[in-house]
């Protein structure tokens, strides 16, 4: 049970949660196929240092982008839709 | 009977009666249920897993691998008890498991005499041919320890979550002095231990500290604590990510408790684990009669439950902990010959030590008669010693479980000839037994360490000196001795599961050379104790086997939990009507007053068909769904879904979310629109309202309308954060109610209301809003029969009420629930989500195509369908199936076949009334184009014949709906 914390609440049990992937930048609707089955399909699932999106869905409901280490756990940062990435 | 005539910390003033194997027996209160049965004399407690081998007691506390019991008491049954754990109460009914009649003489016991037979892995190579399965019955009726008891469990259980600074793990002198230091720090400290009483081993081991006895000194300090969470009888059985923990309370004794069993998750800033150390047996041949037990549990039944297991008898050790096992056994009156594995044993006083002397060999059926000893270096000259008591110590190994669980690293230490903790996680302090063989000053002094690097940690300073006590002699090391190297290899090393070093011999010649695979060829360390006392006894064995250092072979994963915890326990109060609370509809009480069988659908409880005196439910299903098409019905639609969403973007935003077109929506009406996922998969249906320019209400599925909020959500906040749009789940909010069939528009005439329901100002896939019997409400034109429909919308408060009004307007209306509606959209070919759809399914399939071609705007999901795979000619299609036999209902999910080959599958299926014969509808490949044709269906074996057709089967023209 992980602890996150939302930008706008603060520290949470992981319970309150909804992970939401890893973010992707939509391409138009006129890219060809690879390029659209790689931002429907292709994650990264990197090794360490990872981006992800999460959702407060039992709190706040807010989106966020969270940065944590998928090795040791260790959160990195989070940050509101929009903060300097 | 073998109880001492005073000391322990038994109150012998209040005798306890119990019940073991039909014998009525005493014991004291403060007795384990082990501690009972070895004061009574009884010496098999159960049988082995595998080989039914005769058992007793070995251990004294969570290391206990042998005595498994059933105990009941009351309503409590557990059918798997460690009787070294189970406090004993008075009028408890134990018994054996794994044995028949008795565990004296069990009659598998001859499985035994086969050992030769059936070693490790016998299972993989031996049932295999002709399959498993001609197998499974009858091994499984011969497998497992206890067994069930059919009721359900109707204790109560508990749950609570906290943050607290500071968790020590372990009440013995080490936890104790972290969790004073921490305490005086001003921090929050919650100090958890499994047993009773503080003190852990200081209650069996004994000394001084701070000039108080040692264990009345563990009392006072936890005592005095301040602002302490205190948990005795709390068993911390896993460690999580971010310093999150399960601990295991047991409350049964607990004054008010009202709770069996509690669990607590814990979030700790600082840990300190003072978990100590479990003794492991020496391996040796025969070393699993009853009577052999581990010399550290001895001690504690000498000692804490005055009860001497034995009075002729032999130690066998490698290491000087059973020096203390000796003299109190020599103090309460039993002679005593020690084997001491090391060349170089010490001399003590009034004991007859053997140095370099290692057991070889045991006799005695339900109990150790003799032991065989023999010089290490000459094996073959043995000397037979009588005893009734073998007590023996190979060693401890520290109790790392929670270290490594969260990701702490081990290193071996031949010195200790354990595995030590290595580098602890982030916020972790480690003090006592757990870090190696350390005395009692060692241990204060750890143990008052890691409060100060807590405390520090947290930025604060402890206000006490650390305890102290007298300085003892510095024991001299283990003498590791891993086997003893005969022909004889019946030499147990994991005695629940009767694991043998002939079966590790075995695995390593099979080249199960890797511990993890050891451990699941063998089932080393697999039982219910976890390998507590086998599994490094296991490793080494393996790497003397394979020629390996331990260290090299390393650990199996340590896993939550540490010891079993009941999933009652688990569960807590989530269970029965609190696992997912069902919701209600605002009428619910009028429905059951209707006559309603009222079924669960999407975590609603709503009406699945109202009987009439004497009917069946196909009967009342089949009479309301002609009744609709023939008069009028009134369905329950209030769990049906309602957003609202508002703003000026209202429009732009779901005109993106939507496939179809909602921008160009006129206010006032309505439209059917299905919701796609960005893989162009239709994700949700339902009818789009535009009540205002800037106001929209959605009408999800009862079961999505929480997924589409949270897609709508999602999508607005991270792709069309400049949007302004906002959404509100009005579903409780309004009780809405159907109103169906060609006589309905005469039926909603007769409401008291402002809303014009004439078809002029209000036709079909219209919505009007206004007051309805003096009531804020909404009346629309919207049809999920095939009839002419009008959904009735106050707010939910007043729903009942408006229900029972409606009912009284027209004595011929027809209540229909679910079911009924179920075979109306099913003549209609009126898709349901989830049912005639799944997680490939996309628009085109259902024969939804126009807004692919004519929308202007991007929408979520669009490029997905414009895919080489979503313009496939041969995917499957949604259409009607008409079986040839009129009066066979095909089953939902049988196999549409043509040319022997499975095209589809049948989604939905039903007798349908409008047409007097059963119907069905299909997801079949290239269905539309194969309408006409005759193909197979098949399922569990039988195929009959039905003819594709149109999803549609009634009403293809849709007159119905303004008739």
């Amino acid at each position: 049970m992980l602890r996150l914390p939302c930008p706008y609440c603060g520290e949470r049990d992981e319970p309150e949660f909804r992970f939401a992937g890893e973010p992707a930048v939509r391409p138009g609707s006129d890219v060809g196929d690879a390029v659209w089955a790689a931002y429907l399909y292709m994650r990264s699932n990197e090794k360490g240092p990872h981006r992800e999106v999460w959702s407060h869905a039992g709190g706040c409901g807010q989106f966020f982008l969270l940065e944590r280490d998928t090795v040791s756990h260790a959160v990195l940062r989070a940050l509101r839709p929009g903060e300097a990435s | 009977m073998r109880r001492l005539a005073a000391g322990g910390a038994i109150d012998r003033t209040r005798p306890l009666g119990f019940i073991w194997e039909g014998r009525k027996l005493s014991g004291f209160a403060g007795d384990t249920i082990a501690s009972a049965l070895l004061a009574n004399g009884i010496g098999v407690i159960g049988r082995s897993f595998k080989y039914h081998r005769p058992r007793g007691v070995y251990g004294a506390w969570t290391e206990e691998p042998n005595a498994i019991v059933d105990v009941a008491l009351g309503a409590r049954h557990d059918p798997n008890a460690r009787a070294s754990l189970v406090p004993l109460e008075a009028g408890m009914v134990v018994g054996g498991v794994n044995a028949w009649p008795n565990v004296r003489r069990d009659a598998l016991g001859l499985i035994d005499l086969f050992h030769r037979f059936i070693p490790a892995g016998f299972y993989y190579k031996t049932f295999k041919s002709p399959s498993w399965g001609a197998f499974e019955t009858r091994i499984r009726a011969m497998a497992g320890l206890g067994v069930m008891r059919p009721e359900p469990d109707r204790l109560l259980y508990d749950t609570r979550h906290v943050e607290t600074d500071v968790l020590v793990v372990g009440g013995g002198a080490a936890g104790v002095a972290a969790a004073r230091a921490a305490a005086s720090a001003g921090l929050g400290v919650m100090l958890a231990d499994d047993r009773a009483a503080w003190g852990g081993v200081l209650q069996a081991e004994g000394g001084v500290i701070d000039g108080m006895e040692a264990a009345a000194w563990a009392a006072a300090a936890v005592g005095e604590m301040r602002g302490a969470t205190l948990l005795g009888r709390t068993t911390v059985f896993g460690a999580y990510d971010h310093n999150a923990f399960g601990l295991l309370e047991q409350r049964r004794d607990a004054a008010g408790g009202w709770a069996e069993e509690r669990v607590w998750l814990v979030r700790a800033r600082q840990v300190v684990l003072a978990a100590g150390a479990i003794e492991r047996p020496l391996v040796f041949p025969g070393n699993d009669r009853p009577g052999i037990m581990s010399a550290a549990a001895v001690l504690q039944y000498v000692r804490h439950y005055a009860v001497l297991p034995g009075r002729e008898v032999v130690i066998a050790t490698n290491n000087d902990t059973a020096y203390a096992t000796a003299a109190a056994l020599v103090a309460a009156g039993a002679s005593v010959t020690v084997a001491d594995a090391r060349p170089e044993a010490p001399g003590r006083d009034g004991l007859r030590v053997r140095a370099g002397c290692v057991p070889v060999g045991t006799g005695g059926r339900h109990g150790v008669k003799w032991v065989d000893l023999a010089l290490r270096d000459a094996l073959s000259n043995r000397e037979r010693v009588r005893c009734d008591l073998l007590a023996i110590s190979g060693g401890w190994s520290p109790s790392v479980h929670l270290h490594s669980q969260a990701g702490g690293t081990l290193r071996w230490d031949d010195a200790a000839a354990a595995f030590l903790p290595g580098v602890a996680r982030e916020g972790w302090h480690l003090a006592g037994a757990v870090t190696g063989p350390v005395g009692l000053g060692a241990a204060l002094g750890q143990g008052h360490a890691a409060g100060v690097a807590a405390a520090a940690a947290l930025g604060r300073v402890v206000h006490v000196a650390p305890p102290e006590t007298p300085a003892r002699a510095v024991e001299a090391p283990i003498g590791a001795m891993w086997f003893v190297d005969v022909a004889d290899r019946r030499q147990w090393i994991d005695f629940q599961n009767d694991v043998t070093l002939g079966d590790v011999a075995l695995a390593a010649r099979e080249n199960y050379a890797s511990v993890e695979h050891l451990k699941r060829y063998t089932t080393l360390g697999m039982a219910n104790d976890q390998g507590k006392t086998s599994n490094i006894n296991g490793i080494a064995a393996l790497a003397a086997m394979t020629g390996r250092a331990i260290g090299e072979v390393g650990t199996t994963t340590f896993r939550p939990p540490y010891v079993p915890v009941s999933l009652g326990a688990l569960a807590g109060m989530r269970h029965g009507r609190l696992f997912a609370p069902i919701r209600e509809v605002p009428a619910a009480a009028d429905h059951l007053a209707n006559g309603a069988v009222m079924r669960e659908y999407g975590g609603w409880r709503r009406p699945a068909a109202y009987l009439r005196i004497g009917e069946t439910v196909a009967a009342a299903i089949a009479r309301e769904a002609a009744s609709v098409r023939q008069g009028v019905g009134l369905f329950d639609g209030s769990s049906l879904g309602k957003i609202e969403v508002a703003g000026p973007d209202a429009a732009a935003f779901l005109n993106v979310m939507f496939y179809n077109e909602v921008a160009n929506l006129k206010v006032g009406r309505l439209r059917y629109c299905l919701m796609l996922r960005e893989t162009g998969v239709v994700f949700d249906d339902g009818v789009v309202a535009r009540l205002a320019a800037e106001r929209y209400l959605l009408s999800p599925s009862s079961s999505h309308t929480e997924g589409v909020l949270a897609m709508l959500r999602a999508w607005q906040q991270t792709e069309f954060p400049a949007m302004r749009v906002v959404f509100h789940d009005v579903t409780a909010a309004w009780a809405t109610f159907a109103v169906s069939g060609p006589r309905a528009g005469v039926l909603v005439g007769r409401l008291s209301s402002d809303i014009d329901i004439g078809d002029g100002a209000l036709p079909h896939m219209a919505v009007a809003e206004g007051v309805i019997e003096g009531l804020p409400g909404r009346i629309a034109r919207v049809s999920f029969t095939g009839e002419r429909g009008y959904e009735i919308s106050v707010p939910a408060r007043h729903g009942a009420a408006m229900w029972r009004h409606l009912l009284g307007l027209g004595e011929d209306v027809t209540l229909y629930g679910i079911e009924a509606l179920s075979v109306l959209r099913a003549e209609k070919g009126f898709i349901l989500i989830g049912t005639d759809t799944d997680g490939m399914t996309l628009p085109a399939d259902l024969g939804i195509t126009a807004p692919l071609r004519n929308k202007a705007v991007d929408f979520v999901g669009k490029r997905s369908l414009l895919t080489p795979d979503a313009l496939r000619a041969d995917r499957r299609q949604f259409v009607g199936v008409l079986p040839e036999d009129p009066g066979f209902v095909p089953a939902v999910g049988s196999h549409a076949m043509v040319d022997g080959r499975s095209v589809g599958w049948v989604t939905t299926s039903c007798h349908s009334p409008a047409l007097g014969r059963s119907i069905g509808l299909g997801m079949i490949e290239g269905g539309r184009g194969r309408i006409g044709e005759t193909m197979e269906i098949f399922h569990l074996g039988k195929t009959s014949r039905a003819v594709i057709g149109e999803a549609c089967h009634f009403d293809r023209a849709g007159e119905r709906l303004h008739g």
